[in-house]
């Protein structure tokens, strides 16, 4: 078992005739991922040079001849939020963007339209997610991963990769990781990829990697103490980052108190949960909680 | 993007928003001028003299002077242009004023404070406004916080009318003509701008019974300046650290701060997590740096050059978790850099990642004096200790 993912998805790219569409539909196929197809809007009848799969010009096209479960956006963020759009529109179940730099108006617009729709959305600024010797979607470097029942949830993507790495060297493994974004707007929070967890039986043991700015952290600290019956391992990155710069990531900047490393840490640790103190506990954390 | 308030003011009026009248100079010959001009202008005999700095507190840090006549308006504007402005948001450092505002006075009945914003965990805008206007927000937050009203602005129908209705009641402002219409305007401006925050403090109210942004803060979203090439043309560099400039230049992210221990790290939340790993130790970090996923020669070389920029760092710590890029590659690459650039600082490495153990070899057997470490902590202790 796994979360949203696994070896039966059928993937469709879009973007896939861009230079990372391309590279990543190929690492992801090398991976197992079974990648049907891409859409690039114009390129419709080609054929992707590397993998020789069909380019169509838009998703309601690919979906007359594939079934679609899942997309994975490599658009230049002027365009991603269209493509989103698209995706929700074609009833996509699973869509993935990867692209960062997205106008925060046009996520807004975007989440307004997911709210309303069935679909999931991961990221977007995200490296995707992977479920392990299963399937990948995005751009986590799949040979770091190993069978086994810990969930990974993640803002940043190095931190995903680190955070599953330490996993599988303290020999615990992974079910599912999904990087859900640095983004101050995103497809699904903490608490949404929590509830696929909680609900994932092979999950025994969930990270959640945050870090400064916004108050999501906290409103999943507060969730699981009431709803969840699994133990969760936590890191919150930042602790020196100064207050109103922005760290990198377009959602990193602390804006008000509770927005700190060190106030989100409070309420981590007031809800049960282990707060790991450096970058370099997070396996070894929880491996003291369910090895 | 920051940008100054004369500029905000002069997106406000393009929406219509009643603004405090003024003109905005950097040479200190045009202060005479202007001063005149903005008199006749505006038909005024005071005026206030406005440093244009990327920073608030302004006011108490000596950078906005009232000035009832000509001579005290010049004598403030010379004073003020080309000063070190000291604010609670400068740091101890202080912003050398390039430009300064002049601006028709006016005779105040009340000021308030409104501000737009984001607010994530609701995924909607919001108002925020006060009858506490003028002063310190986050002081009013603390100290009152039932004068704060917020009025979201969701995507239900009439749901800024809504917003509206309940900011003006919440002030008082009904008596006001226009007032509505104003505030519907301001909410334009920030979505047709692609602010994300819009703040004006104070919005007064006049002894002619007008609404007016006597000051205006607005920050825009960089990701959406593509579509707005008349603001991305305001952006100043002189209000930005020059070595974050030129990181920019390079398409590197870095931030600079106090510390002496240099970080060159891949992806931001891993660059934080290392900056606090290092504070961890017992050290402080010198910068925030995040070269991206591609950490070739390239990148490696320009990380090393913006952070040995900083005279205060006298080790760097190298973080790289190689994914996509393999990291015997990334070892390479800092051997490389090292040798072309010739460095006296103590370097060291810590790969992760795919071929990490080839990459270590790489490091050890290399001629170059460079200290390799299989884990984050056992890297940051080692940036650490060589230098105490």
């Amino acid at each position: 078992m796994s979360i949203l993912l696994n070896k039966n998805t059928n993937i469709l790219v879009q973007g896939i005739t861009g230079s990372e569409g391309s590279f990543h539909a190929e690492q992801m196929m090398e991976y197992g991922s079974k990648v049907v197809c891409g859409v690039t809007p114009g390129k419709g009848g080609h054929t992707a040079t590397i993998n020789k799969l069909p380019v169509f010009n838009s998703i309601n096209e690919a979906k007359k001849e594939f079934q679609i479960d899942a997309t994975v956006i490599f658009v230049p963020p002027r365009f991603a939020a269209k493509a989103i759009i698209e995706a929700i529109e074609a009833s996509v179940q699973l869509i993935v963007c990867i692209s960062e730099g997205i106008p925060a108006r046009d996520m807004v617009t975007v989440k307004n339209m997911l709210d309303k729709s069935s679909s999931t959305l991961i990221g977007p600024n995200c490296p995707g997610l992977i479920t392990a010797e299963e399937s990948k979607i995005g751009i986590t470097p799949g040979f770091i991963c190993k069978k086994g029942s810990v969930g990974i949830l993640s803002r940043s993507g190095t931190l995903t990769y680190e955070a599953i790495d330490q996993v599988v060297n303290v020999g615990l493994g992974i079910t599912t990781a999904v990087g859900i974004g640095g983004d101050p707007v995103i497809g699904s929070s903490m608490i949404d990829i929590l509830k696929h967890f909680e609900n994932d039986d092979d999950t025994k043991g969930i990270v959640m990697i945050g870090e400064i700015g916004g108050n999501m952290e906290n409103d999943a600290a507060r969730w699981v103490k009431d709803n969840l019956n699994k133990p969760v391992v936590s890191f919150i990155a930042g602790q020196t980052a100064p207050k109103g710069k922005r760290m990198g990531h377009a959602g990193a900047i602390i804006s008000e108190g509770s927005e700190t490393a060190e106030a989100k840490i409070k309420i981590l640790k007031e809800c049960g949960i282990s707060v790991a103190n450096t970058v370099s506990e997070i396996g070894i954390t929880m491996k003291t909680l369910i090895g | 993007m920051k940008i100054h308030e004369y500029q905000a003011k002069e997106i406000l009026k393009k929406f219509n928003i009643p603004i405090q009248e003024g003109y905005a100079i950097e040479n200190s010959g045009d202060i005479d001028s202007t001063i005149k001009k903005v008199q006749s202008d505006f038909n005024c005999e005071a005026v206030i003299v406005k440093a244009q700095i990327h920073a608030g507190g302004r006011g108490k840090g000596g950078g906005v002077k009232y000035c009832p006549t000509f001579k005290d308006a010049q004598g403030a504007a010379n004073t003020i242009l080309g000063m070190n402005l000291i604010t609670h948001q400068t740091g101890p450092e202080g912003k050398m004023v390039n430009k300064i505002l002049i601006t028709e006075a006016l005779d105040i009945e009340k000021e308030y404070y409104f501000a737009i914003t984001f607010d994530r965990s609701k995924n909607s805008d919001v108002f925020i406004v006060s009858s506490e206007g003028g002063v310190d927000i986050e002081q009013v937050a603390e100290n009152n916080p039932d004068q704060i009203i917020k009025a979201w602005i969701d995507d239900s129908p009439n749901a800024l009318e809504n917003a509206v209705k309940k900011i003006i009641l919440s002030l008082s402002l009904q008596k006001f003509e226009n007032v509505e219409q104003m505030f519907k305007d301001l909410y334009k401006c920030y979505i047709e701008s692609d602010c994300s925050l819009l703040e004006i403090n104070p919005l007064v109210s006049t002894t002619s019974n007008q609404i007016i942004a006597l000051d205006a803060k607005v920050d825009i979203d960089s990701n959406a300046l593509f579509r707005h090439p008349e603001i991305a043309a305001y952006h100043d560099k002189s209000e930005e650290d020059p070595l974050e400039l030129k990181a920019a230049e390079y398409g590197l992210n870095y931030i600079k701060l106090d510390g002496n221990v240099g970080c060159m790290v891949n992806g931001a939340g891993l660059a934080m997590a290392t900056m606090d790993i290092v504070k961890h130790c017992g050290g402080e970090p010198a910068n925030f740096l995040d070269v991206g996923g591609a950490a070739n020669v390239e990148t490696i070389k320009n990380g090393f050059k913006i952070i040995l920029s900083d005279k205060n760092v006298k080790s760097i710590l190298i973080n790289i978790f190689g994914g996509i890029v393999r990291c015997d590659r990334v070892a390479n690459g800092v051997i490389q850099a090292v040798k072309e650039l010739d460095l006296d600082v103590v370097v060291v490495v810590r790969l992760q990642g795919t071929n990490a153990k080839l990459a270590k070899k790489i490091l050890d057997e290399s001629d170059i004096e460079l200290i390799s470490a299989e884990t984050i902590n056992e890297a940051a202790t080692k940036a650490v200790e060589m230098i105490k």
